[in-house]
């Protein structure tokens, strides 16, 4: 195949940052850090993937749509790899995808304070400084509280706001 | 970090049996605690149980995928999930022990979770390049699944006279359980000596201090250390295994090779 026929990995990386997360749709599988690398190896474009969570059910459909988005765009050969470390953290979800998250009210992970061991402990402290309050994505309080560790995907906390009482979800720290 | 693949000098047989000991632990309790999905107390306490159970499934494709390699029989996680039998399983006694209530579950979790906490942080050093990358994803979600079960014990120990008074009871179910995950075999001495994991009994130490912590802020009594139970790591199970296993394992033995 000459080489002039393949497209960039750059464009490939543009077309990736239009594929959606399967479970959020507001943002992009390059909003959420997962895509690790995007290399030709001879006349096979492989792109390298890393789980967000070991037992996420979403990978699957992820790895579908990274196949069809690239075939759509008439790529036959490519192949998906599963890198695990180093492993996933919520430090890579994009400053766009913050804010899409913000938007779609998903209060955004705060930057930095992922895993360590004492998570929670650390969130719980750390938010009395005003610029690492989990603040509430619908109107913006601080004055909000944790109801469970999980929420409606492996990857998100339940918070509610105790001024105008909404609950909502905290893409967690990890 | 890994600084060399010991894949060739290190014993075949002692990294399969270490993997299939680790791979059994998180798919049994994984399968426990998939038995509370539609029967927690909360729906919160649902979603957390399912979530907690869905990582530890996760893991388990982890561990036995390896050991799926190491074992060079051609056998798939899957394979060794559903179609071993029971002796030939190699998880800890503890996870197997049925749910009982909320709290006998939370506190076996918590049991489980400060030990599975303090092997994956020693495994994210290990020599073996393959195991320290999948301790390393491995350590952040129990990392978590620990902070929930710390936090759930110290409510539920320091609550009302009922739940206090059940906590205990779950922790004396259970203390008895606990003894086995802290003594090695020549296997695990094998791996220790050339850096591939910790030895059991060195994790003993931190174990202890983390559960004094908790215990003492969930008002709860440490049980006495009397005659611990022990037998899972070579095969030799309760009966719970078995009805674990039946269950489990139904599917695929009923009709071999169904996809869906």
């Amino acid at each position: 195949m000459a080489t002039a026929l393949r497209p960039s990995v750059e464009e490939v990386w543009h077309w990736l940052s239009e594929v959606p997360d399967p479970e959020i749709p507001v943002i992009s599988l390059t909003d959420l850090g997962i895509i690790r690398d995007v290399e030709w190896r001879d006349d096979t474009l492989v792109v390298t993937v890393t789980p967000t969570y070991s037992g996420c059910p979403a990978t699957t459909v992820i790895n579908l749509d990274i196949e069809a988005a690239l075939a759509a765009k008439g790529l036959g050969k490519v192949r998906l790899e599963r890198r695990l470390s180093p492993a996933w953290t919520t430090d890579w979800i994009s400053a766009e995808g913050r804010e899409k998250l913000k938007a779609y009210g998903i209060a955004p992970p705060i930057d930095g304070t992922a895993a360590d061991g004492v998570l929670m402990k650390r969130i719980d402290r750390l938010s009395g400084r005003s610029n690492l309050t989990i603040a509430c994505p619908r109107c913006g309080s601080a004055n909000t509280e944790k109801i469970s560790q999980f929420g409606s995907t492996p990857c998100k906390a339940s918070y509610r706001c105790t001024d105008c009482l909404e609950p909502f979800d905290y893409f967690k720290c990890i | 970090m890994a600084t060399a693949t010991p894949e060739a000098t290190v014993d075949k047989a002692a990294l399969l049996e270490f993997l299939l000991r680790t791979g059994d632990n998180a798919l049994v309790l994984g399968h426990r605690v998939s038995e509370w999905c539609g029967h927690s107390p909360v729906l919160e306490e649902d979603i957390a149980l399912a979530n907690t159970a869905l990582d530890l499934i996760g893991q388990t494709q982890l561990w036995l995928g390896l050991a799926g390699e190491v074992g060079g029989r051609g056998r798939t996680a899957d394979d060794l999930a559903y179609l071993r039998d029971g002796y030939e399983f190699r998880n800890l006694l503890l996870v197997e022990r049925p749910n009982g209530d909320f709290g006998k579950t939370l506190m076996r979790q918590f049991l489980f979770d400060a030990w599975h906490y303090l092997l994956l942080k020693a495994l994210k050093g290990s020599t073996d390049r393959r195991i320290a990358e999948i301790a390393e994803k491995a350590f952040k979600e129990v990392a978590y699944h620990l902070e929930r079960s710390r936090d759930l014990i110290i409510r539920l120990g320091d609550g009302t006279a009922e739940s206090h008074r059940r906590m205990q009871e779950a922790l004396a179910d259970l203390w008895p359980y606990t003894g086995e995950m802290f003594v090695g075999d020549a296997s695990d001495a094998a791996l220790a000596e050339a850096g591939v994991v910790p030895s059991p009994e060195s994790l003993k130490a931190g174990w202890d201090e983390i559960v004094a912590d908790a215990l003492a802020e969930a008002t709860l009594k440490r049980p006495a250390d009397g005659y611990m139970h022990k037998g899972g790591r070579r095969g030799v199970h309760t009966e719970h295994l078995g009805y674990i296993l039946s269950e489990l394992q139904f599917l695929q033995r009923a009709y071999p090779g169904a996809t869906w």
